[in-house]
């Protein structure tokens, strides 16, 4: 089978990246741009001039990077602690991002993946026992959340392809055996979430008793915003990670206090919306809840679409289109085993219709190159899974890197396989109102025993039951079968 | 360095239940040797937690090392028993294939082979129920009594579910197709429809020739009419009001 698309390639730049020593790169020297940024940036922090940490977060950053670190990190943080009065919270965010921008342009060493999950427990812990007051715009924060489950992601990568291991980086992963562990961030995202009382504040806004959203989280009282949009934004983060797991139930569990039906904190931020949607569509595609799945993918594509242009100077741009593609990708085998194209926009479809409509006819057969499609437009789309075990180190060393996305793909497959008769009793039933059973049987060339068990399986994969145990229809057709005394079987159609 | 995990949810009283422990403590691997007992007592007092099973099937993928396969059989079981919820997939997906195994268990290699093999019929009559096969499930588990009289009230839960996708396919359903898919013939079953008569509203019809037909209650799935009249696709403007675009 194809696995196209599925390699370890994030979309992030990082496989052609040169290696993080570049000869010419001096850690202490500090320039005269960059001396004026942070000076600056410190002081807006100090401030709380939300505005102006914005403009230099998404503005002078991104220049700077541009300008001057394409390819060679930003000085070392007690180059420039000198000219933040060596403030402890200050360095902790300014290394955050010098790691994120580590990762996103140059490859990071085993010993910079340590150290910047030590970096992330500091700043975690500082926030946690809340000796922060400042304002932090929104997208840094949740772009601390993304990167931080990214980190974890890749790291998760890096740490099961042992083959080609150098002894060195072999010894690294058995002393820090806890840098990255799952249960850390795990606990961490969970202690974001419960220390800042995040749900019981979304609880008390929809009474009326408290403003979050109304102010986008900000606080204008003399408070930090920081715990609790950090909080906010780790159940997206938790959703995130259980997908990558693989526990769709739990992440879907942990998104629950946000209300998509809603704008929220969640859609402010392009990269936190699509997160939120991606995964949530996804997770239910894997418990075969298509059609809410159509319904939300429907919803963002169509808001990208609308959208796409203000976008475009975003440093997330690549990644937003990325996205987009993919999730065309998941409505594509969405529709394919749930065809409710009513549910779909009609600009939506056409964009559908220009990627994938080829496919989607060839995917309508459920021979093997329909199954070769369903497999590569799955591992085109999915999220990077990742075994959150610790690796075993014992001879000889294998990669494992891919096992939990062939246990994923596997069992997808497996599902697609169960529903492989019902896109042809589908394309008879659309054509009747009433039909015998026997008659439909000659049609589709199998006896009446197994026409029967087609159309209960149909019956089966398109009710699904919700988290209350209340029976959903996915259903694109309905039908029963009356078996009448005097008639024939009649199999009704509405 | 290497610090250690941030684990804000250490308290652990006696008085809680296991769902509680869940709730306060979904990632801490202190609760799994819980979480294995409270398994066994779902299985004698047949009740189910899926959410305390899935925390235990979590806590086993991040230490592989720790898991049960006998506990991941009965996790499996019970899964099966909750269809026609997708718990028996949601369950797989989180179980590795490859489960490595210290050196020191691999004497325990044929408990493993045999276990693995149990992992794998209830996958096959998984794939039976999914796929409505009922007359093959029947056949087939009739083969694997020892894996599932274990586990009280195993039939009584898949009959359930056969009569569920039953009533979500007819209206009136022939008595063979209803005694193939639950497994109960002849006088069991007169005194099985004798009951349902009695308290779930079925009614016995004469078919034609001497096939009785059994009328089962109505239901928005089985009588569309029925279905209340709720609007399924999204207008547009909906949309657009509620993603208005940034500035």
């Amino acid at each position: 089978m194809a696995s196209y698309g599925y390699d370890d390639y994030d979309g992030r730049g990082q496989q052609a990246a040169p290696p993080t020593q570049d000869p010419a790169y001096d850690p202490n020297f500090v320039s005269d741009s960059v001396k004026t940024f942070v000076v600056h940036l410190y002081r807006h922090i100090r401030e709380r001039n939300v505005y102006e940490i914005h403009q230099m977060y998404e503005g002078s950053f991104q220049r700077l990077c541009e300008r001057m670190f394409r390819e060679s990190p930003w000085p070392a943080v007690e180059a420039i602690a000198p000219y933040v009065d060596n403030d402890h919270v200050f360095c902790l965010l300014y290394r955050e991002l010098w790691f994120r921008h580590l990762y996103a342009r140059l490859s990071p060493t085993a010993k910079q993946r340590v150290e910047s999950w030590d970096n992330y427990c500091s700043l975690f812990s500082v926030v946690l026992h809340g000796v922060v007051n400042m304002q932090l715009p929104n997208q840094w924060l949740w772009d601390m959340v993304d990167e931080f489950v990214y980190q974890f992601q890749s790291y998760c990568q890096y740490r099961a392809k042992l083959k080609n291991k150098t002894e060195e980086e072999l010894q690294l992963l058995r002393q820090y055996d806890q840098a990255w562990n799952v249960y850390g961030v795990l606990n961490y995202l969970q202690a974001l979430v419960e220390k800042s009382l995040i749900i019981q504040i979304l609880e008390r806004e929809k009474e009326g008793l408290e403003q979050f959203t109304a102010t986008d989280g900000y606080d204008y009282e003399g408070g930090s915003n920081v715990l609790k949009v950090l909080g906010y934004y780790s159940m997206i983060g938790l959703l995130r990670v259980h997908c990558l797991l693989g526990d769709y139930q739990t992440g879907l569990k942990c998104l629950a206090p946000i209300d998509i039906s809603q704008q929220g904190l969640y859609s402010i931020v392009i990269g936190s919306h699509i997160t939120a949607i991606y995964h949530y569509g996804f997770a239910n595609m894997m418990l075969r809840r298509y059609a809410e799945a159509i319904r939300e993918f429907n919803k963002i594509l169509l808001y990208i679409l609308k959208t796409k242009q203000y976008h475009q100077k975003s440093p997330q741009y690549d990644q937003i289109l990325k996205k987009n593609e993919q999730m065309y990708a998941l409505l594509a085998i969405c529709l394919s085993l749930c065809p409710q194209a009513k549910l779909v926009d009609e600009n939506v479809n056409n964009q559908l219709r220009e990627k994938y409509s080829e496919k989607m006819v060839r995917m309508q057969r459920y021979d093997d190159e329909a199954y070769a499609l369903y497999d590569e437009l799955f591992s085109y789309a999915c999220p990077k899974f990742i075994t959150p075990s610790a690796p075993i180190f014992e001879e000889p060393l294998a990669n494992y890197n891919q096992d939990a996305y062939r246990l994923q793909l596997k069992l997808f497959l497996y599902e697609v396989k169960q529903q492989q008769l019902l896109s042809g009793v589908r394309s008879f039933l659309k054509l009747y109102s009433t039909i015998s059973i026997g008659k439909l049987a000659a049609y589709m060339e199998v006896d009446e025993p197994t026409l029967r068990t087609i159309l209960m399986t149909y019956k089966h994969k398109t009710h699904t039951v919700d988290n209350h145990g209340k029976i959903v229809s996915n259903a694109d057709l309905d039908f029963y079968i009356n078996e009448a005394s005097e008639m024939q079987n009649r199999l009704k159609i509405e | 360095m290497g610090r250690e995990r941030e684990s804000p949810n250490q308290q652990q009283q006696v008085s809680y239940t296991v769902e509680e422990l869940v709730a306060v403590n979904p990632y801490n691997p202190d609760i799994l040797p819980d979480l294995e007992n409270y398994v066994n007592e779902q299985v004698s007092s047949q009740t189910y937690s899926l959410d305390a099973n899935l925390c235990l099937l979590r806590l086993y993928q991040f230490e592989p090392e720790r898991m049960s396969l006998q506990i991941i059989v009965r996790i499996l079981v019970k899964a099966l028993m909750a269809l026609p919820a997708s718990d028996f997939n949601l369950c797989l997906f989180l179980i590795p294939e490859r489960v490595v195994w210290c050196s020191n268990l691999c004497q325990l290699f044929f408990v493993r082979q045999q276990m693995e093999e149990q992992i794998k019929t209830l996958i096959v009559l998984s794939h039976y129920l999914e796929t409505a096969r009922f007359r093959q499930f029947w056949d087939e588990a009739a083969k694997y009594r020892s894996i599932l009289e274990v586990v009280p009230g195993f039939e009584q839960a898949i009959q359930s579910h056969a009569i569920h996708v039953l009533s979500l396919t007819y209206q009136r359903v022939p008595r063979p197709i209803l005694a193939e898919a639950i497994n109960i013939e002849g006088l069991s079953l007169d005194k099985f429809l004798e009951y349902h008569v009695a308290n779930s509203g079925w009614v016995l019809e004469k078919g034609q020739g001497r096939t009785q037909l059994i009328a089962l209650p109505s239901n928005e799935f089985n009588h569309p009419e029925l279905k209340k009249n709720t609007a399924d696709s999204v207008p547009l403007d909906h949309v657009t009001k509620i993603f208005p675009v940034l500035g």
